[in-house]
This record gives C-alpha cells, sequence and structure tokens, in this order.
C-alpha cells in the first residue's frame, strides 16, 4: 500500500498570534513552527500502516523552503520519501489541487490529510483533494483499518460516530482519535540522523487559480474584567447568569 | 439566483442551526436583493423554516438518502443550486456540513469560506469574516468565484425571524452510483445525550476534577442545565473522559451560550478553544489560574463543595421560574 501524508507548516498551539503590516499578514516573529496536529496524528496511524502492514509513507507539503525542517521532522518521525511543492501555499483550493497532482502521479492507495489545519482552519483540503482525484472521502476521521482494497473507518459525527466502508484510494480527513495522543511518537536521534539522508523532493507547482484571498486579520477584542462571586453566595452566580449573562 | 440554504433534519425534523442557517441565509438574500430556497432532505415538510425566511423549499426524498451520505448530499445539493441557478450557498459547520462542503465546492468550482460569523461586509466582491487560528483571531475573507458557500459557524448569528410565505416543490436530483461508495455500515449515538455540538451550555472539567469518579457531580450539573458535558486535554489524554469530549485547540470548538469551566486551569490552547462561547464561568481554587482572566464570572474555592451547591441553588431557580 502507498500511502501519501498531507502536512502543513503551522505554529506551534501555544503561539502568540499577532500580525504584521497592518493587521494583513500573519507576524511570524519568535513563533516555533510544527506539524500540523491533525496531520501528525494521521502521518502517526501512517506509521502504523508501515510497520504492521509494510506501506510505504511519503509526505507532501505544499510551501516554500521554510517548511523543510517540517518534512524532515515528518521523516525522522520515519516517512521514506519528502516531497515539497515549492510555491506559498496560498489558498485551499490551490494547495488542493497542488496535491491532488502529487496524489494523482505517485499513484497513492490512501492519502491521510489532517481534517483541518491550526492556523487557517479552512477544513477543506481533503475533501477537495479527494473530490479532484474522484476518490472516496472519510472526513473527521478517528479510526482506520485497511484489509487488501477495502478500508473500515470510524467517522465522529456530532454526538457519536459511525463506521464506514470504502474501497480504495481512499483520502481521510484525520483527527485525534486516528490514533492517541500516547501514540505520538518523538523523533529519536537515529531517526533525525536517517532523515538527513532521506530524499527530500522539490517539485514545481502546477498551474492552477485561487478561489480566495485572506486580505485583512484581526484580533479578538480585550475580555473586560471578570465579576468573581463569593462561594458561600452562589444565588449572585445565579442572579447574573440569569438577568445579567440571560443564559439561563 | 435565489440563495441555497441546505437545512439539516433529524428523524425527518429541522435541526435548530438549520432555523439559524436561513436565518442567515436570509440577511444575504436581503443583500443581493433576493430570496431564499432551502434544501431538505427526507423532512416532512417545511416546518418552521418560512418563519426564518425561507420562500421557498425542495424537498428530496429518497430512501437512499435516510442516512447522510457526503457525497450523495453534496451531488443533490449541486443539482438543487444549478436548478435554481443559486450563487450563493449557506449551510452550517456541523459534522456533516463540514464534511461535504468540500465535494461541493469542487462540483460547483465554487469559492468555500468555513467558520463565518457575520453577515458578508460586501457582496461585490464577497467578504466575509471567519475565525482563524482556532479562534484566536478573525480573518477576512474575499470570495473571487462566480458561485461561492459559505460555512456559517454555531451561535454567531442567531435565530432572526422573518416570517415569510413558503412553497414547497418535491425536487429529485439525478443520483450516480458514485455517490454511493462510501456506505455507513453502523451508527454509535447517545440518543438521550445533549451533545457539544447542539448543546446551549457546556459544563466542563479539568484535571482539578481529580479523578474519573467525580463527574457524578458535573454531570448532575450539566442535566440540571440541560447542558454538555466536556472536559479538557489532560482529561481526555489520561483516558479519565473519552477524545469526544475534549475541547480545545485540537479537540472540538465550543460555541456555547455558557461554558462552564471546573478545575481547568485555562491552557492557551484551550482558551481558544471554547472563547467562541458567550459567557463564561470559572470554578476553581487557584485564583492565579488563567481561566479567570478569559471568563465573565468567576468563583474562587473548592469545586467539591461549589458544584453541588451551585447544582442546588439552580434546581431552586428552575423550579420557580418554571
Amino acid at each position: 500500500m502507498k500511502i501519501l501524508v498531507c502536512i502543513s507548516h503551522v505554529p506551534d498551539t501555544t503561539s502568540k498570534i499577532n500580525f504584521s503590516e497592518g493587521d494583513t499578514k500573519f507576524d511570524t516573529a519568535g513563533v516555533q513552527f510544527v506539524i500540523n496536529p491533525n496531520d501528525e496524528f494521521g502521518l502517526t496511524r501512517a506509521m502504523w500502516f508501515k510497520e504492521k502492514q509494510g506501506a510505504t509513507v511519503d509526505v507532501v507539503n505544499v510551501g516554500g523552503t521554510e517548511t523543510e525542517p517540517t518534512l524532515r521532522k515528518a521523516l525522522a518521525i520515519g516517512a521514506d520519501t519528502a516531497i515539497r511543492v515549492n510555491t506559498p501555499a496560498t489558498d485551499g483550493v490551490y494547495v488542493a489541487k497542488q496535491i491532488a497532482k502529487v496524489a494523482k502521479d505517485g499513484d497513492y492507495d490512501l492519502i491521510i490529510a489532517g481534517r483541518e489545519s491550526i492556523d487557517y482552519n479552512g477544513g477543506m483540503v481533503p475533501g477537495m483533494v479527494a473530490g479532484l482525484i474522484g476518490a472516496n472521502f472519510v472526513n473527521t476521521c478517528i479510526g482506520l483499518e485497511v484489509e487488501g482494497n477495502e478500508a473500515t473507518a470510524v467517522r465522529e459525527i456530532d454526538g457519536g460516530k459511525e463506521t464506514l466502508k470504502a474501497s480504495l484510494p481512499l483520502v481521510v480527513g484525520a483527527q485525534k482519535g486516528i490514533v492517541q495522543e500516547s501514540d505520538l511518537k518523538i523523533p529519536n536521534m537515529r531517526g533525525i540522523m536517517q532523515a538527513r539522508k532521506k530524499p527530500l523532493n522539490v517539485v514545481e507547482p502546477v498551474e492552477a487559480g485561487t478561489h480566495s484571498e485572506a486580505v485583512k486579520f484581526e484580533k479578538p477584542q480585550p475580555k473586560g474584567d471578570i465579576k468573581l462571586v463569593d462561594a458561600d453566595n452562589l444565588d449572585e452566580l445565579v442572579n447574573l447568569l440569569h438577568n445579567e449573562a440571560k443564559v439561563i | 439566483m435565489s440563495v441555497l440554504v441546505y437545512t439539516e433534519s433529524e428523524e425527518g425534523k429541522f435541526k435548530k442551526t438549520a432555523f439559524e442557517v436561513a436565518s442567515y441565509a436570509k440577511g444575504v438574500a436581503e443583500m443581493l436583493g433576493t430570496e431564499v430556497t432551502a434544501v431538505s432532505f427526507n423532512a416532512q415538510s417545511a416546518g418552521d423554516l418560512g418563519k426564518y425566511g425561507v420562500s421557498k423549499v425542495l424537498k428530496v426524498n429518497n430512501e437512499k438518502l435516510q442516512k447522510f451520505n457526503a457525497k450523495a448530499y453534496a451531488d443533490a445539493i449541486k443539482q438543487a443550486a444549478e436548478k435554481e441557478g443559486s450563487k450563493v450557498i449557506i449551510l452550517s459547520q456541523s459534522a456533516n456540513a463540514k464534511y461535504l462542503a468540500p465535494l461541493l465546492a469542487v462540483q460547483l468550482e465554487a469559492g468555500y469560506a468555513s467558520n463565518v460569523v457575520a453577515l458578508p461586509e460586501g457582496t461585490e466582491p464577497l467578504q466575509v469574516k471567519r475565525t482563524a487560528f482556532t479562534n484566536k483571531a478573525f480573518n477576512f475573507t474575499k470570495l473571487s468565484t462566480d458561485v461561492k458557500i459559505i460555512g456559517l459557524s454555531k451561535n454567531a448569528f442567531g435565530l432572526k425571524e422573518s416570517q415569510t410565505e413558503t412553497s414547497e416543490e418535491d425536487f429529485s436530483p439525478s443520483l450516480a452510483e458514485g455517490d454511493f461508495n462510501v456506505n455507513v455500515v453502523s451508527v454509535d449515538k447517545a440518543a438521550d445525550k445533549v451533545t457539544i455540538a447542539d448543546a446551549e451550555i457546556v459544563v466542563s472539567g479539568g484535571r482539578g476534577m481529580k479523578g474519573p469518579e467525580n463527574w457524578g457531580m458535573l454531570e448532575e450539573l450539566a442535566e440540571t442545565l440541560g447542558a454538555a458535558t466536556a472536559c479538557s486535554k489532560p482529561v481526555s489524554d489520561m483516558g479519565w473522559r473519552p477524545h469526544s469530549e475534549h475541547v480545545g485547540q485540537t479537540g472540538k470548538p465550543v460555541a456555547a451560550n455558557l461554558y462552564i469551566a471546573v478545575g481547568i486551569s485555562g491552557a492557551i490552547q484551550h482558551l481558544a478553544g471554547v472563547s467562541a462561547s458567550k459567557t463564561k464561568v470559572v470554578i476553581n481554587n487557584d485564583p492565579d489560574a488563567p481561566f479567570f482572566k478569559a471568563a465573565d464570572y468567576g468563583v474562587v474555592g473548592d469545586a467539591f463543595e461549589i458544584v453541588p451547591k451551585l447544582t442546588e441553588k439552580l434546581k431552586e431557580f428552575k423550579a420557580s421560574n418554571s
């Protein structure tokens, strides 16, 4: 089985988010970049398929040279080959078209991408890749098994989960649950050394348009002061929730 | 040219989010000088859609669509959009709507903006405000395509009544065999539990609860309020509660009217995940917990004493207000 895992290069979850150039650009100063957590859950599941079922695992990122350390980390975790499509990740459909090209050229059986990146939260790349290459698609995937040409996937739904069957090729939008947090691998020194020698192929983008443009950003309004209620005066809290906040 | 809205139903009845997306669609239609058409699947009638501004309902009744199927639903909505000549399509951000939206976008070559929180700032070009960086910021996105899809965040717009005469029309999209290549074999859903996605109120517990055996008091508080229960990341990582209850940056976002955090210190990732909630209450014995800076109301003290007392007070309140 040939697996392609899509890797987004995103600010670490602890990052404070700031903008520059009149709130039109994300300010990367002092920001640590990591593998998008939803992608990392998917990559870790792909490693399981590699170990247990002899799958090969390639990773792909659409971005400039600055994303290469993130791809190297994916190689250190155990991916075989990395592919970087040498172009800025302009919008969801543009990225999806680049990945669709890589997916087609590589004739992958299984394509795993995080259900969304934690920066732009577009939540569209996995579904669009599936639509573009005509593969089956399961989103918010929290369990995945493959036997022969048949996949069994568990999808998180509002208030529960459902089990789906689909044949390969399949695209899944991964999230926590496809593996557990404790399954995530911190690359060891051997992995890091090996990753340096593994291929990181740079390919040029295909011609593709965009559908959207992020024109500016805004930070949420700072919160007003908290009202503290004495632990012995919970009637006051009920009163505030009813009469002031009007939520009960 | 009407604005098309996908109105979700369950067992024939429209969900509350259906009325919220309809209200929003009405707002967009007014900006564009047009009307709202809804597309529904196996819903019995137009129900209350007219109350929220829907002029026409395209009713799809099809045995094969009893269970949600992203590709088939996307195909049907695409055909509805083409029939109506709709240039703007509105849907919710339920798990199902988020599943089908990118498939629909590819089929219609439409631009898609997810997590939208307000009416468009303008229609030429169409520009919307959406959350980004998992609620740590907002982002204004311009859609440049002919057809546009807007995914409206839950609880961002609310219900707006706009009584409208509604016509109903049966609509039978032609579905291809390829629409049914992904098939549901089983569904596991607690029928009697309020889900985080649908909840108006969420009661959430953190490490301060000391262990899974202490969740009974949170469940009782939640039951009193008709709320869903949730938890912080460490709690789900330690297996005290299922992952489906984990809220935060890598878990679920919560956009409730009221979020009550008990024994949760308030890591930046958690605060981001719940920031779209309207009113936040924190109960914690550590007055320096970061959550106190992000909440509207706070009680400093022992959760094990405060929570049962609060539940009692709320029961009294409910009894005297019913």
